[in-house]
């Protein structure tokens, strides 16, 4: 039989079983809106509650500091604006790193054309931000630092607390995009020293189209966007009830299962790092070595290309991705590879590879069996990989 | 995102290779953009007995490299000449906007290697 092994958990999650059961009911029998004053909408309302505790609950955090969104980008977007409410964006400063997503990146990019001033910070060659980068970016007019808690692409675990701990008695507010931690590693708002956290209910094995915004009380908040009175007026829309469910379970579910499974997964993922190590020549292991995701496998492989590799491995049923120009139609490789201080040749060759619950060993060994042979394969189609010299050197 | 044509040839693609004794050699492309393909071509009698390439790039370079091949094989150099991006794309049935560029490095790399030939014979 065909295989077909998903091994692209970062991109998105399959929704649970238990969570879609979940789910269902608010399609068709409790589907009234939680605005309205009868029971039916009042019945709706109620589960709106249970999943805002539930996801409060998962964070450290108390309900009525969680705001429910369309998803990550979203609350990230939102985040930077809270940081912003009340204050002349021409003299306001923000810090954030040069590995986070394009949710945070390119809405910084906006507010440096609406006059903010960004402070981009650069990673080590693992991708890790330094706290001391942080304190010395600092200015009095700085608004917000922002650091995402684990990179989406190569998965390193970024010094969340410590950057926390530095700003506690600061009045500049700390925003964490945590959509990638989230159900893979313990998330504690306080622990962390968070004023802000985003996070998406796909990555945890929920739904697409929602999410959250955590931020603290006390905190003032401006509206993103304008209409209704739904989430206390911060955040006008009708709720997407059955959405806000399944994010609630999936989470719950995510909480119960953390520490098993996350050990589990580290064991998996470790196999196949070393395995891949131990087969292939001149490769480069992207991310830290252990503080990473647990579910995160992320490689460059010389002389070749990441899209030709991705689709090589999709003919063979391994369903992974690529940091390569060529997967995202853009001309340069992955900002994150390119912030590591990689070439572009060799941010080309990027492959991800990412755990998750339907993840065993034979699929781990599956990899390490057809990977090999894939990236000779295309290697020796090269012109950059010189046969003659066993391809140990450059041409 | 990929016709069937195009997987073929990026899966089974034609020409993979060098030749030794090839007497016209040409390379495009450059490593920060992702693609290089390299053709070696054998000319006889003005005729493309023979033609390889090498490729470093996504799955469209590939096959692009792989159908350029085909249309010139067997062909005169004059002809080969004539090859131009578009019926490169047209023979895979098609590529993606973003990919428009392979074919056009595959037409480039045709005509670079039919430039060293003639310079290398003198003309």
């Amino acid at each position: 039989m065909m295989k077909d092994i998903y091994l692209d958990h970062a991109a998105t999650t399959y929704t649970d079983r238990r969570v879609l059961k979940e789910m269902l009911p608010y399609f068709n029998e409790i589907y009234g809106n939680p605005s309205s004053l009868h029971e039916t909408g009042r019945k709706a309302a109620k589960a709106v509650a249970t999943a805002r505790a539930q996801v409060a609950a998962a964070i450290n955090a108390k309900p009525e500091e969680i705001y429910f969104t369309a998803g990550g980008t979203e609350s990230d977007n939102w985040a930077l604006r809270i940081a912003l409410a009340g204050k002349d964006k021409k003299d306001c400063h923000i810090i954030t790193s040069a590995i986070e997503h394009h949710a945070i990146l390119h809405a910084c990019q906006q507010l440096e054309k609406e006059g903010c001033a960004v402070t981009y910070l650069p990673v080590d060659e693992y991708g890790r931000v330094s706290v001391d980068s942080v304190s010395q970016a600092l200015k009095p007019n700085t608004v917000l630092v922002s650091i995402m808690a684990a990179n989406n692409e190569i998965g390193t675990l970024e010094p969340i607390r410590e950057i926390g701990a530095i700003l506690k008695d600061k009045p500049t507010l700390f925003h964490t995009d945590a959509v990638q931690a989230m159900g893979a590693v313990p998330v504690n708002v306080e622990d962390w020293g968070v004023d802000m956290l985003s996070m998406s209910a796909h990555k945890f094995y929920g739904p697409k189209g929602v999410g959250a915004l955590y931020v603290r009380k006390g905190i003032k908040i401006v509206s993103f966007i304008h209409g209704g009175a739904q989430e206390r007026r911060h955040r006008a829309g009708t709720e997407n009830v059955p959405g806000i469910v399944g994010m609630g379970k999936a989470i719950e579910l995510a909480q119960e299962s953390l520490s098993e499974e996350s050990a589990r997964l580290t064991t998996l993922r470790d196999k196949l790092i070393n395995g891949i190590i131990e087969r292939i020549p001149e490769i480069r292991l992207d991310g830290h070595p252990t503080e990473r995701l647990p579910n995160n496998v992320h490689f460059c492989f010389k002389y070749i290309e990441g899209e030709a590799l991705l689709l090589s491995l999709d003919a063979e049923g391994i369903r992974a991705s690529s940091g390569s120009a060529c997967t995202s139609g853009a001309l340069d490789p992955s900002h994150v590879l390119l912030a590591l201080g990689l070439d572009h040749g060799t941010a080309h060759g990027s492959l991800r590879i990412t755990l998750g619950h339907v993840t065993t060993e034979d699929d781990i060994d599956y990899v390490l069996d057809t990977l090999p042979g894939i990236v000779e394969r295309l290697r020796m189609m090269s012109p950059l990989f010189n046969q003659q010299e066993g391809g140990k050197t450059l041409v | 995102m990929y016709s069937d044509k195009v997987m073929d040839h990026f899966r089974n693609p034609r020409n993979v290779g060098e030749i030794p004794d090839a007497n016209g050699i040409g390379q495009v492309g450059n490593e920060k953009c992702g693609d290089i393909m390299k053709i070696y071509l054998k000319i006889e009698d003005d005729m493309i007995k023979d033609v390889k390439f090498k490729t470093f790039g996504c799955g469209a370079a590939i096959a692009s490299s792989s159908m350029a091949t085909e249309l010139i094989k067997g062909k005169s150099v004059e002809e080969a000449l004539k090859l131009t991006n578009k019926a490169v794309m047209e023979a895979l049935e098609g590529l993606p906007p973003v990919k428009i560029h392979c074919s056009v490095l595959a037409e480039e790399a045709i005509k670079a290697a039919i430039d060293d030939y003639h310079q290398r014979a003198g003309q």
